[in-house]
């Protein structure tokens, strides 16, 4: 390489890495991101608040069922309660709601399933509602097989339960699907390109600002040509995000370890105490654990470093062009806007390209230059064919090659223009200018 | 050792013609004026001579050969509008400049070393250029400028934004830098600013020369025969001059006439014998036509 790029990627770089905003970015990321995972697990762990429905239960339908680890109700006798009565207090007792369930004429079942009626103080929550809808429903349903002479225990001992487990034959030997996996791995690697290219893109073009506002272009292209000053600076910046992404996998892998040892052995503890409704999730975790290891990491994290590499390339030399034609930060937004559209549409159809890898939109941007890089990597854990992947990153790769030649173009212009705030075509005459 | 030779040189942009058909010498070793208004096309032609951009015709030779990416080396530039990083180190900010015109970094450091010495500037060095006053952030810049030994020197008005003090040290050294031998061109549209240390001076207006040479002999040229006269004697009229010889002006003050006068022919010696027997000739000096006069005289005259 050029010494001068060289030179110019060393200044970047060093200046940037010894500013504190990336030593406190590189520590004060992950410890956010963290926050972000853990804080919501750890508000779960907390013991949740009960709430009491009193209940006025004529018929003694619901059998004095307790209600369940957060519901709990609070039974009044019949025989000493009117509805009057037991709204009185439910009034003064301040719970959360009053459940009355009517006789009716004969304890008609159907009677009784379209009259219970719930008071309640405030809104209800639907899971809340859910739960005593299914309970009633319960109840009443065995009452009904009671009056049709079936025995309620026969029918619970016929009670199957099925689990379906999804092989995938096409990854070589029968593994079980990791599919929750793979979609939190292609969440994670788009998104992660997604910020980059934004975080990143923004700085190039603020450097770029700054270095027209304080006129060291001047000096600069003197000795420079101006292609190789937005190379050096596309390049230094790269490798600032790479050290910082390096910085991140580590302790992201440290994190990861940290966390495990904490959910798990969590996990490990309430399985002996909690009820038997918690098996299920702590399966989940060690599955997700065991799964890992199967996931062909070297192919991910080299697909990753590709289309991140090349779709920083890409974006970043649009943010160099931006900020060489303008004088000021705050007349880059008519030109933020349509760069910023393909990078907001690839994020909403990263979610849809996870949910159905292989769907025709998923396909068609994942292959679209502007948007393969954060849409490829929704797909790129599931197995996309040969062809898509190669065409998608010969399609990136010209596109940053042409994107790249014509940013150069009109930099090599706007470093050197000042006082006008100019229009799109003025821009696309620069790039016929003989430099 | 440089010459410059611009020849033929046309610049178009989309709204209007920077250059038109400019040619001009600049032989080796001399202080080179480029002069003429803002907006001429001066610095066109210098961000053509330091290949920022290219000629639509014509070209520009450097010592006789067609410009090429190894003449950048030999140029140092100080261009009109001029910056710094702000948040660089005076010391590593000149190294890395040097650097980028080709100097190692040993050889950087040793010649900045030197120059922060030599200006005596050496406590600036781990100054960031923010925390540097305007006046020691322009000396800065000239180290810059000078430090990888140029043949070749482009100052693009250099004297504005420059304080006084500044100005003069620049002025010697650009006169240390050509005794040295290196050849050194001015931009600016304050003529008479460099007046005084010009060998050569080129005039352009609206993209187009109007006017090259050498300095003296230009302006021996454009001067009309007018002579500036200071006379003492006690008498209350002007002097009075024969046939071929006009008093343009005259005043007196505490006994001593000023006199501005024009001759028809060039017979100054004729004009002095009158003079000196009315009198005591104080001061008797040719009128020589400033560069400003002499380019408004040139333009009026197209």
């Amino acid at each position: 390489m050029n010494s001068k790029i060289a030179l110019i990627i060393q200044r970047e770089f060093m200046t940037r890495i010894r500013k504190r905003s990336f030593l406190i970015m590189t520590i004060l990321g992950p410890v956010l991101s963290a926050g972000l995972f853990i804080l919501p697990a750890y508000f779960a762990t907390l013991p949740p608040e009960d709430r009491v429905i009193v209940v006025l239960d004529e018929p003694v339908l619901l059998d004095f069922n307790r209600g369940r680890e957060n519901l709990k109700f609070n039974y009044l006798d019949p025989r000493q309660y009117t509805l009057e009565q037991a709204r009185q207090f439910f009034r003064e007792s301040g719970h959360y709601g009053l459940l009355y369930i009517p006789a009716g004429q004969g304890m008609d079942p159907d009677f009784i399933g379209r009259n219970i009626v719930l008071y309640t103080e405030g809104d209800v929550n639907v899971s809340t509602e859910d739960y005593i809808e299914d309970q009633l429903e319960q109840y009443i349903q065995k009452e009904k097989l009671k009056t049709q002479g079936v025995d309620p225990d026969v029918l619970a001992r016929t009670k199957t339960s099925v689990s379906i487990k999804t092989i995938n034959i096409k990854e070589g030997t029968e593994k079980e699907s990791l599919t929750p996996v793979k979609m939190g791995i292609g969440y994670i690697a788009g998104f992660l390109i997604y910020l980059f290219v934004f975080i990143y893109g923004a700085q190039i073009m603020r450097g770029v600002i700054e270095e027209k506002t304080s006129r060291i272009v001047e000096v600069m292209v003197s000795s420079v040509k101006p292609f190789e000053m937005m190379m050096g600076k596309i390049i230094g910046l790269a490798s600032v995000a790479l050290l910082q992404f390096l910085i991140w996998l580590i302790f992201g892998i440290g994190l990861y370890f940290v966390a495990a040892v904490f959910i798990l052995g969590d996990a490990m503890d309430t399985t002996n105490i909690s009820a038997p409704g918690y098996q299920p999730d702590n399966d989940m975790i060690f599955k997700i654990m065991d799964t890992i290891g199967q996931i062909n990491f070297p192919y991910i994290i080299g697909c990753f470093l590709f289309f991140f590499l090349f779709g920083y390339l890409l974006y970043a030399a649009i943010f160099a062009a931006i900020g060489s034609s303008v004088d000021k930060e705050s007349d880059t937004q008519q030109f933020m806007f349509p760069v910023s559209l393909p990078l907001i549409a690839s994020i909403i159809v990263l979610i849809r390209a996870l949910d159905n890898p292989d769907g025709p939109i998923a396909f068609w941007f994942s292959i679209i230059p502007f948007t393969s890089p954060i849409v490829m990597m929704a797909r790129v854990p599931f197995s996309v064919p040969w062809w898509q992947l190669g065409l998608s990153m010969l399609l990136l790769v010209s596109t940053f090659i042409a994107m790249t030649w014509l940013a150069g173009r009109i930099y090599g212009t706007g470093i050197l223009m000042y006082g006008k705030k100019p229009a799109l075509k003025e821009i696309f005459k620069w790039i016929t200018y003989r430099n | 050792m440089a010459s410059v030779s611009v020849q033929n040189v046309s610049k178009f942009y989309s709204s209007h013609t920077a250059l038109k058909g400019v040619s001009m010498e600049v032989p080796e070793g001399s202080i080179f004026g480029l002069l003429g208004p803002n907006g001429a096309g001066k610095t066109s032609l210098i961000r053509i001579i330091n290949q920022i951009t290219a000629p639509d015709q014509g070209m520009v030779k450097i010592n006789g050969e067609l410009l090429k990416p190894h003449h950048i080396h030999q140029i140092g530039y100080l261009p009109e509008e001029r910056g710094l990083y702000p948040k660089m180190k005076a010391g590593e900010q000149v190294i890395y400049l040097a650097r980028l015109k080709g100097l190692s970094k040993q050889d950087a450091r040793d010649k900045a070393r030197k120059w922060f010495q030599r200006f005596g500037m050496e406590s600036w060095w781990n100054k960031n250029i923010e925390e540097l006053s305007k006046g020691m952030a322009q000396k800065v810049q000239f180290v810059s400028t000078v430090i990888h030994e140029p043949s070749l020197l482009i100052f693009d008005e250099p004297f504005t934004g420059f304080d006084p003090i500044n100005t003069n040290l620049i002025k010697s050294e650009i006169k240390l830098l050509r005794d040295a031998g290196a050849t050194v061109i001015f931009s600016t549209h304050r003529m008479e600013s460099v007046e005084e240390i010009c060998d050569r001076i080129a005039l352009i207006n609206r993209s187009e020369k109007i006017l090259e040479g050498p300095l003296k002999s230009i302006q021996q040229e454009y001067k009309s025969n007018k002579y500036i006269v200071e006379l003492a004697n006690e008498e209350a009229q002007p002097p009075t001059l024969s046939d071929g010889s006009v008093l343009l002006s005259s005043t007196k003050e505490e006994g001593i006439w000023k006199l501005e006068i024009q001759l028809e022919e060039h017979l100054p010696n004729k004009l002095l014998t009158q003079l000196m027997s009315q009198g005591n000739v104080l001061l008797f000096k040719e009128l020589i036509p400033s560069l400003d006069k002499i380019f408004i005289q040139k333009v009026s005259s197209l």
